[in-house]
């Protein structure tokens, strides 16, 4: 029952061990992200080397459980990250990324549906099983051309990357704030949620889209296809952490740490803070959006539990526990708190919620900073964000006890 | 058929001396006023239908029942109940009918249907029972239900005459008779005049006999005139143009009368769903509003509450009348201290970084979860409603209000108006005022501010725990019951304004009304969808709520 | 006291999983327990997990099988629907599990079934569910609709004689492919389109006065009327509590729901609820040797007096005993071996007769209308006469009436089109 995969241990290991060798390299910013972009790379390689060119007996073999898993995390790590870039830089608690990440999921899997063709149950060639057996007649507008890979990721991106900017738009220029804004976000979600349990929706309501077979002429279920889209998962994750931090170092990324830390003073300096929000905001939820993209071939299926604001707000727990701010910090916070539910669900399925959630609380109370700031405190170093200054953000973000009134 | 040609003989013949002469069903009726002060016994001339009770199919039980009635009369009014009940039993080997009952030992107590004589405790094996279905219960109440026509209450009678507006035979319609000359209340009178008048309309020829009927039936609300009449109107074989034309316009003012209860009863609807949101909510504007601890763990604090609520009536069940009147004071106490203790162990430490106390608190969520799983098991606890909350305030046949919810808003409001005195009146109020608004001031003017934080939070927590013993006359009592209402709450202290009570209290009840007003014509589903949409446009117009916060203290 | 038992089940856990690391892997039967034990199935699904160790627990009493000892691998997919397709992948490549009694929402089943497939595991789905399915992996031990929603809708046609129909359901695929089933049905019996009210509701939907007070005006219009209730797990108990509120009694108009059982109850004050019915395979109540013995086995295991038995319980009763049977006679526990040992497999029912494992994976069993009794039993007042097979795909959807499923040669196929006599999505 308790037999650690050796794989999966010896990966979680060589984090550890590389990013503790290195503590003392993280004085400059961004190092942390390189060596853990370094990581990333060599251990899927290895991962899916062993996947596919060792026997199945050999010791060093990686099951490939181990690598849709490891896949499946790293497309979390990748929501982690596009949360960490507008909630760490620039103070916007979303509690609703779920939301772009479900909506790309939403596009790659109607993709994935009409490639079924004629293999589905009933051998409808143009309907999926689920209208054929509610009576639909033919496919709703909003499905046709979907069929089509490039068209399909075109929606993917374009549908979250529309809702972020038209919710952006509306929110940040009339300056709703702080915890308005993520409740309004939660609020989005929950909307987006219910809407897509409704079976006339034509998205397969609470079953969602399931049963694909195959991506671009690869079967899905062949390791060879696995490991190529755990290869995909990485390398564009690591695109997503190299862009990311391009961003943040650059000037645009002062002014946005700025917004965070004082908005009211970088207006008067003269930027307009709202833009510099939606921008981020969206480029944030088309990495969701990729992200949610990736996830949905690997685990075979997306449905409306997705959109469940508990999601979106264990995505920030997961930022929160890596150390936000850092970019890596989000990464290593998702794979963490994932491997950590794979394991306590398996080991003490009765109990694994107490664990978690005690997790959770000692983390927030003690290490503020998250695992990043535990690791920069034991390098001697200072976070790489200033961290006073951004406990006074913490306070403009929520309405402090200060500022409130019977 | 015969019998019925005699009792139609009898009919003309309007006094009831000669209806006892005539008809050994109405002498059987009448009689029962001597019957019942001596002990019943079955009349032996029917133990042979009785015994066949015993081998009956549910189908040849209803045959069954209606020859007892017909013969036995009123004298078959214990029986009836015993079997209404699902106590009638038989004994397996002497084939002898007893009303079973357990007692508060759990033994079998057997007795006689009509003497009530004791057969002692039963066996389960050697008993078995007799089956009654809904269309045996249904012929069982109407047949009970003629019987209080003569000497049941008032509400009875009506409740009565009404099932008889269902089926106006000539035989019920004699009843009807016969009741109104043995004497009943104003009500009842009207309802009988009712039902003449349907007959009327439906039997007579004279136009002008029906038109007069008509208009009679244009006054009432209830449901089988409304058919009726329907049935008038969309009969083609119906030759007078006039009582059709008629017809349609009593129907028509029927329906707009039906029409105005309906946007009443939406408005109850709303205001109802409005109280459970303000409930779910109140605590929330403290811990959050007041305070603003992004709480997750406001939903447990509800399940709390719910849970009090059970065990307190697990450790009073003779008294569960009572038992809700103990759990708010408990619930309050329990929410209470775990909102205390939550409050010292863990967000004391988040001290001026609000959005972190989300993580806390919901970590502490998902712990208290898994806690009442562990302790209760996963499933749902059964809380029973009290007599006094169930049932409903019937207002007319087409408008009647809940007990439990007009209870649950009156109880909501109260809640609310406790809450605001408290803060407003009471030196813990003022403390609390005092440290929301400036903590290094009160501070400094000698208010001891952790003292006062952890004692805020207690009383959001407790109240949550209160409104968790309303809402356990609702809903499910589980698990998962808070996790159902966070998300509302937020939405709600939100929509009104945080920190701000009276937004809290007007933001529950307009997002309530607003759903229930959209819900027939876009159903459940769409009208969340719509209200969360406007939620989020009105946010983006408003930044800061229905009542924003203004002042420098806001800035 | 629960937490002793937790703590030493966490202790258990630890031991047993040292134990199996070892040498003993290789020497028992393994079975995969897939239930939610969190999140908001975990109030129906904990039932089955237990059922399911308690079946173990007595088999190994029996001595095994195959002269092995059977090993419970028990995993938490949180009622997570993706983690329900990732635990499956877990249980059959890293515990290697010989077979999986697991799932019971269709969305979960739905996520399962391509990995079961795919890895060629084995897997018994104890609820009743809207059928059109048949996989060669898996094996349907509840309800399909033709076993409780028909059998349910007859009964209400003939001894009560409703002629007006509310459907209402909660808005996923198991009532609306019901409702489909069930209207196409009332409408080849004469009902009229008129008469029918079809109403979807959210998941755990918790204000159902607007609803009920429909149902209650659709009813007064003066003839018989029914509902037929698909309404899921949570969203129950406010419903009947809402129609109680109402006064809306089971006499005036009748609820029969597919599920609502003796669990379900459990939760509920059910005096306001006497006579409204449920449509089940099995009650608890239903008095039998085997039942008898089954209860009262329950009862001790679960340490609980109060604790009920339900339908899924049943349907796991059976599948576990068919697929021991299987293995026996299979002689290992190979999947298709054991597979085509399964079909034809007989076993007793807990309410008297005997199920059937049938070609297209469902089983033939009894049909019980039960009413509700103020104890929280059902007492039943209808049964069929005989045993129902189990349809895979219902003769009343057009996209599927020439569907049949049959895993026995030369068909092998779980939608064999019978018109076009091909079995369509099957590479071959």
């Amino acid at each position: 029952m308790i037999r650690v995969n050796p794989a999966l241990n010896t990966v979680v290991k060589n984090v550890w061990s590389t990013v503790g060798s290195v503590l003392s390299n993280l004085r400059q910013p961004g190092k942390g992200s390189s060596m853990l972009v370094g990581v990333l790379l060599v251990t899927t390689l290895a991962m899916s080397a062993a996947n596919l060119l060792l026997p199945v007996d050999s010791p060093l073999y990686v099951s490939t459980y181990t690598i849709t898993l490891m896949g499946k995390y790293l497309c979390f790590a990748m929501l982690a990250m596009a949360v960490d870039i507008i909630w760490g830089y620039c103070g916007i608690l979303s509690l609703g990324h779920g939301a772009f990440f479900a909506l790309g999921g939403y596009g790659m899997g109607m993709y994935l549906m009409r490639q079924i063709g004629d293999r589905g149950v009933y051998g409808n060639p143009d309907l999926p099983d689920f209208m054929v057996f509610l009576n639909w007649q033919e496919l709703p507008w909003y499905w046709s051309g979907m069929d089509q890979f490039w068209f399909a990721v075109l929606m993917a991106l374009a549908v979250p990357g529309l809702l972020a900017f038209v919710f952006g738009w509306l929110a940040f220029r009339s300056r709703v704030t702080g915890v308005y804004l993520s409740i309004m976000t939660q609020a989005l979600t929950y909307a987006l949620m219910l809407a897509f349990f409704r079976n006339e929706m034509g998205f397969g309501g609470n079953n969602g889209l399931t049963d694909f077979k195959d991506i671009l002429g690869f079967d899905l279920q062949s390791d060879a296809t696995r490991v190529g889209l755990l290869l995909v998962t990485t390398l564009l994750l690591v695109i997503a952490i190299l862009t990311s931090r391009a961003i943040v170092q650059s000037r645009l990324g002062r002014v946005i740490v700025a917004v965070r830390d004082a908005e009211a003073r970088s207006r008067f300096l003269g930027y307009r803070t709202e833009h510099y929000k939606v921008w981020l905001f969206v480029y944030s939820a088309l990495i969701a959006a990729v992200a949610g993209m990736l996830y949905v071939p690997q685990v075979g299926i997306i449905n409306p539990g997705e959109f469940s604001p508990l999601n979106s707000i264990e995505v920030v727990v997961w930022v929160a526990v890596g150390g936000r701010g850092t970019l890596y910090g989000a990464i290593v916070g998702a794979l963490l708190v994932n491997y950590a539910k794979t394991r306590f669900t398996a080991i003490m399925p009765d109990g694994w919620l107490f664990a978690l959630g005690a997790l959770f609380v000692i983390v927030t109370v003690y290490l503020p900073q998250g695992l990043a700031g535990l690791l920069q405190r034991f390098s001697g170093d200072k976070p790489e964000q200033a961290a006073g200054r951004e406990l006074d953000s913490d306070a403009s973000n929520g309405v402090s006890g200060r500022e409130a009134n019977a | 058929m015969k019998k019925l040609s005699v009792k139609k003989l009898c009919v003309k013949e309007l006094s009831l001396q000669k209806l006892i002469q005539c008809c050994g069903l109405l002498l059987a009726l009448l009689a029962s006023v001597c019957a019942q002060a001596q002990p019943n016994t079955a009349p032996p001339a029917m133990d042979a239908t009785l015994q066949q009770l015993t081998k009956a199919s549910l189908r040849e039980t209803g045959a069954l029942v209606e020859h007892l009635e017909r013969v036995g009369g009123k004298t078959m009014r214990p029986l009836f109940e015993t079997m209404l009940a699902g106590d009638l039993h038989y004994h397996k080997e002497t084939g002898q009918l007893m009303a079973v009952r357990k007692n508060v030992d759990g033994d079998r107590l057997g007795r006689d249907v009509f003497s009530g004589a004791d057969f002692g405790v039963q066996q389960r094996r050697d008993i078995k029972k007799i089956r009654v279905n809904n269309r045996l219960r249904s012929q069982l109440r109407s047949a009970l239900g003629r019987m209080d026509l003569f000497h049941g209450s008032e509400a009875e009678k009506r409740a009565a005459v009404e099932a008889i507006l269902d089926d106006l035979s000539t035989e019920n319609m004699r009843l009807l008779e016969s009741a109104a000359d043995a004497g009943v209340g104003a009500a009842v009178t009207d309802l009988i005049d009712l039902a003449e008048a349907m007959v009327r309309l439906r039997d007579s020829s004279i136009t002008d006999e029906r038109l007069a009927a008509i208009e009679v039936m244009s006054e009432r609300l209830e449901a089988p005139v409304r058919n009726q009449l329907q049935r008038l109107v969309d009969n083609e074989n119906e030759q007078d143009m006039v009582v059709k034309a008629a017809a349609a316009k009593a129907l028509d003012k029927i329906s707009g009368r039906i029409e105005f209860y309906g946007q009443l009863e939406q408005l109850f609807f709303g205001l109802s769903l409005g109280s459970v949101l303000l409930l779910a909510a109140i605590g929330l504007a403290i811990t959050f509003g007041v305070m603003g601890v992004i709480n997750m763990a406001h939903g447990e604090m509800i399940m709390l509450g719910a849970y009090t609520t059970y065990v307190i009536q697990q450790l009073m069940p003779e008294a569960i009348g009572y038992s809700l009147l103990i759990a708010v004071p408990a619930a309050f106490l329990v929410s209470g201290s775990v909102g205390v203790l939550i409050e010292r162990g863990v967000i004391r430490h988040l001290q001026g970084r609000p959005l972190e106390t989300l993580l806390a608190t919901f970590g502490i969520s998902l712990i208290l979860q898994q806690a009442v799983r562990s302790i209760f098991s996963p499933l749902n606890m059964q809380v029973v409603t009290p007599e006094w909350m169930s049932g409903s305030l019937s207002i007319n046949p087409v408008f009647s209000v809940t007990f439990n919810r007009l209870y649950i808003l009156l109880f909501a409001i109260a809640v609310f108006v406790t809450l605001v005195m408290i803060l407003k009146k009471s030196s813990l109020g003022l403390n609390v005022r005092a440290v929301s608004q400036n903590r290094d001031m009160a501070k400094a003017m000698g208010v001891r501010t952790e003292m006062v934080d952890a004692m805020t939070f207690g009383l959001g927590s407790g109240i949550a725990g209160v409104a968790g013993v309303a809402l356990s006359q609702l809903t499910n009592v589980g698990p998962n019951l808070g996790q159902s209402y966070i998300i509302d709450s937020f939405m709600v202290v939100v929509f009104g304004g945080v920190g701000n009570l009276l937004g809290t209290l007007v933001g529950g009840f307009s997002l309530g009304v607003a759903n229930k007003f959209l819900e027939p014509s876009t159903g459940a589903v769409l009208a969340n969808i719509i209200v969360l949409v406007c939620l989020i446009l009105f946010i983006q117009k408003r930044p800061k709520g229905l009542f924003p916060q203004r002042g420098r203290a806001a800035q | 006291m629960k937490l002793k038992k937790f703590v030493a089940g966490l202790a258990l856990a630890a031991g047993t999983s040292v134990i199996s690391a070892a040498a003993l892997a290789a020497e028992t039967i393994k079975v995969g327990v897939l239930h939610s034990l969190s999140g908001t199935m975990a109030i129906s699904e904990t039932t089955l997990k237990d059922t399911v160790l308690m079946m173990v627990d007595e088999q190994n009493r029996k001595g095994g099988l195959l002269g092995k000892k059977l090993e419970a691998v028990v995993v938490d997919p949180a009622s997570d629907w993706p983690l329900f397709a990732e635990k499956a992948r877990e249980l059959l490549t890293k515990e290697k599990v010989d077979v999986i009694f697991g799932c019971w929402t269709s969305v979960s089943r739905k996520s399962v079934l391509p990995v079961v497939e795919e890895l060629n595991g084995l897997m018994f789905y104890p609820v009743q569910y809207e059928g059109e399915e048949s996989s060669k992996n898996v094996f349907y031990t509840g309800a399909s609709p033709n076993q409780q929603a028909i059998p349910a809708v007859d009964y209400l046609m003939s001894d009560l004689e409703v002629e007006r129909w509310v459907l209402a359901g909660t808005d996923y695929v198991y009532p609306r492919t019901t409702n489909k089933i069930l209207e196409s049905y009332l409408e080849a019996n004469g009902v009229a389109k008129e008469d029918i009210l079809i109403n979807y509701t959210p998941f755990g939907h918790s204000d159902w006065q607007s609803i009920v007070s429909d149902i209650k005006k659709f009813g007064s219009a003066g003839k018989k009327t029914a509902v037929v209730s698909t309404i899921n797990g949570d969203a129950n108990v406010p419903f009947y509590k809402e129609l109680a509120n109402q006064g809306i009694s089971s006499e005036d108009i009748p609820v029969v729901a597919f599920s609502v059982g003796e669990e379900e109850l459990s939760g509920i004050d059910t005096g306001p609820l006497v006579g409204h019915l449920a449509a089940w395979n099995y009650f608890q109540g239903i008095d039998s040797e085997s039942n008898e013995y089954f209860v009262q086995q329950w009862k001790k295991f679960i340490g609980d007096e109060k604790r009920v038995t339900n339908d899924p319980m049943e349907a796991t009763y059976i599948g576990f005993n068919m697929w021991a049977k299987a293995v026996e006679k299979a002689g290992s526990t190979e999947v298709d071996a054991v597979e085509q040992a399964m079909i034809g497999i007989e076993f007793p029912n807990l309410t008297g007769g005997v199920a059937k494992m049938n070609k297209n994976h469902h089983l033939s069993k009894p049909v019980f209308i039960g009413e509700i009794q103020d104890d929280g039993q059902f007492e039943v007042v209808w049964e069929t006469d005989g045993v129902v097979a189990g349809d895979a795909w219902s003769d009343f959807l057009p996209g599927s009436k020439d569907l049949i499923a049959d895993w026995t040669a030369p068909i092998k196929c779980g939608n064999y089109n019978t018109k076009s006599e091909a079995c369509s999505g099957q590479v071959q």
